[in-house]
């Protein structure tokens, strides 16, 4: 499903060079939830951006679904990253002044799919939220705005979820409701990247590297 | 599928942006309308004084024509009572000369006015052939007038008139008044002329020209006392009716019937002055529609010149405002540029959304500020005095308000060119890592 072959990722801060992600290998199966831990700057959302064709490395390459986005136009990489990848931020990023079903139904401005409405109830009503449907984000708890969030990285049918810090700002119950969708994510053949420094959230993991100044160093 | 199942798109989201930032929005709204509404009040008192102008003139015109329409009926009826009154020369006569001696030394034969007489295409009444000249009076050593008419030569397909002269008998004369007065002449006396006797007829009353120093006698006794038998000098037309017919066809008509061998004069009389004021009335019209045009024209320029300092510096003023409002729109949805760009939405479509909203507020605004102009324009067109008009429907004008339509949604667009493009190119990696 996802694939990286030492990839690094060098930025520049300020006349100083700094090495995010260096020589980083991995492999994400479907049907795999894989656990990326590491220390706050270790390079783990760095990654996560690059595996998800937001971020192209300065070497090595990514290939998603056996095709490499950074060797697409600007167009065809958008149109790879709606069909098969779902981002779940721990920001949520939800549109403010669209309902719970807006923002779920979002990634239809990207690819418009038959039926994208009924699954966005479906999913919805799934994740526990249906009688939500039309408030705003900020009238719902930071729960429920991350399985907006959840459902919206769905709603397109991805092949893999890249989770950066999806329970950094949830309760224990809630981040445990997250995760548990997750794992059901996988059982349904779908893969995960889970970007976390929580204990917690790697137990779920079938798999978890340790990062730590941009390289695995575990794992 | 209701409204809330369809899925998502570019409209609805914009909708809904639209609905959540108000603010923003409207004061993209009303910064259109601003600019909409300074242009179509510009181009409604522009449109008002054209209107206005047309009036003016209209009714200047109006007022003129019914002016010059009596002026032409006096005139007809003058032309009715009196006619033209034609002086006809000897082809050869010098002009200048006739104008200097104040009578004609070239002759034409008396026949001539039996044909101009006999004539049915004349319109020419009364006919005084004249013989005339000046000569010497040696029984009393000065020069006097001499003339010799017969009175008026009937018309022989007209019923006859009243004679406008009576023929003086032959043997007789009539006696100007300086002469009379100064060679104590009495009516009844006995003068005679080159020899030749004849009795004094009357005595004219004192007319203050030539003719106080004139003799008047018979054509025949005239044409003997200057050795011009069968000829004459002159043929005096008078009270020519000629109605719809200008004196020029009425001269030209005259020389036609005696074959070219006339020269034609037009005698000052009432008619033609009327005729010259009618033409001077005419003329002053003309000259003062001319000049009402002009100073017309004029007040436009000043208010062409005016818009054309207004309207760009609106414009200019609202194209930038509106660019701030899209760049602070860009940048205050740049997290929601981010996901959307994650989730897979082209940089194009995100251009899309940026240039639809500015659609639509440019047309809103376009809509709002063409009411709002026009109103204006109403307003300040019926507080002015020179902006008069017959009503207000008249300036309403749909090509303006298309144009506004169209072009105010075309400028917002343009205006909101750069943040747009800003937005499209905003990367979401930098967007998402800042968050």
């Amino acid at each position: 499903m996802l694939e990286i072959h030492n990839l690094s990722k060098r930025y520049a801060h300020g006349d100083e060079p700094v090495d995010a992600v260096v020589d980083v290998s991995l492999n994400v199966a479907p049907g795999e939830f894989v656990g990326v831990q590491g220390p706050s700057g270790c390079g783990k959302s760095t990654l996560l951006l690059a595996a998800g064709g937001l971020l192209a490395g300065d070497s090595g390459h990514v290939l998603l679904d056996g095709q490499d986005p950074y060797a697409l136009d600007p167009d065809a990489r958008a149109a790879l990253r709606a069909r098969r990848v779902g981002f779940v931020f721990q920001q949520f990023h939800l549109v403010p002044y669209l309902s719970v079903l807006d923002n779920v139904l979002s990634p239809s401005l990207a690819m418009m799919t038959d039926g994208a409405a009924g699954r966005a109830k479906m999913l919805i009503e799934h994740f526990g939220i249906g009688d939500r449907l039309h408030h705003k984000p900020g009238e719902l708890s930071t729960g429920e705005r991350q399985r907006t969030a959840l459902a919206r990285a769905l709603l397109n049918r991805p092949g893999i979820i890249l989770a950066d810090e999806p329970t950094g700002n949830l309760d224990a119950e809630s981040a445990r409701d997250v995760l548990e969708y997750l794992t059901e994510f996988t059982r349904d053949g779908g893969a995960v990247l889970l970007v976390t420094h929580d204990d917690r959230a790697s137990g779920y993991a079938q798999r978890t590297v340790r990062m730590r100044a941009g390289r695995i160093v575990e794992g | 599928m209701t409204f809330l199942s369809k899925p998502m798109t570019v409209w609805r989201l914009i909708a809904k942006e639209i609905l959540h930032r108000k603010l923003n929005f409207a004061l993209g709204v009303f910064s259109v309308m601003a600019a909409s509404g300074v242009v179509v009040a510009q181009f409604t008192l522009l449109r008002a004084h054209d209107l206005s102008t047309e009036h003016i003139l209209q009714a200047k015109h109006a007022k003129a024509e019914v002016r010059l329409a009596k002026m032409e009926d006096d005139y007809r009826k003058y032309m009715k009572e009196l006619g033209f009154n034609l002086l006809i020369l000897p082809k050869e006569q010098d002009l200048t000369e006739f104008w200097e001696s104040g009578f004609a030394s070239a002759t034409m034969p008396e026949s001539t006015v039996t044909t101009l007489a006999n004539s049915k295409k004349i319109l020419v009444r009364h006919l005084l052939p004249i013989v005339q000249q000046r000569i010497d009076w040696p029984e009393q050593k000065r020069r006097i007038i001499l003339m010799g008419t017969r009175g008026e030569v009937p018309l022989v397909h007209r019923k006859p008139l009243e004679p406008m002269l009576l023929a003086v008998p032959a043997g007789q004369c009539v006696v100007g008044y300086e002469l009379a007065r100064d060679l104590d002449i009495k009516p009844g006396q006995t003068i005679t002329l080159r020899g030749t006797s004849m009795e004094v007829q009357h005595v004219r009353s004192e007319c203050g020209t030539a003719e106080d120093a004139t003799i008047w006698v018979g054509l025949a006794d005239g044409q003997k006392l200057l050795g011009l038998e069968g000829r004459i000098n002159a043929i005096e037309a008078l009270k020519c009716h000629c109605v719809g017919v200008s004196s020029a066809q009425t001269r030209q008509e005259v020389v036609g019937i005696l074959s070219g061998q006339v020269k034609v004069v037009l005698r000052e009389n009432k008619v033609t002055l009327r005729a010259k004021a009618r033409d001077r009335a005419k003329a002053e019209h003309v000259q003062a529609m001319a000049s009402e045009l002009a100073s017309r024209n004029r007040l436009k320029q000043n208010r062409e010149s005016l818009a054309g300092v207004i309207v760009p510096a609106v414009l200019l003023a609202a194209a930038v405002w509106i660019g701030l409002l899209t760049l602070s729109n860009v940048r205050e949805r740049a997290t929601e540029i981010g996901i959307l760009r994650a989730i897979g939405v082209r940089g194009r479509s995100i251009i899309g959304v940026f240039f639809t909203r500015a659609m639509v507020t440019g047309l809103l605004g376009a809509a709002l500020g063409y009411a709002a102009g026009l109103t204006i324009g109403i307003i300040v067109q019926r507080s002015s005095p020179s902006l008069r008009v017959e009503s207000a429907g008249e300036l309403f004008e749909p090509l303006l308000m298309i144009i506004v339509l169209v072009a105010a949604p075309l400028l917002a667009m343009l205006a909101s060119w750069a943040p747009a493009m800003l937005a499209g190119k905003q990367d979401p990696a930098v967007i998402l890592a800042r968050e």
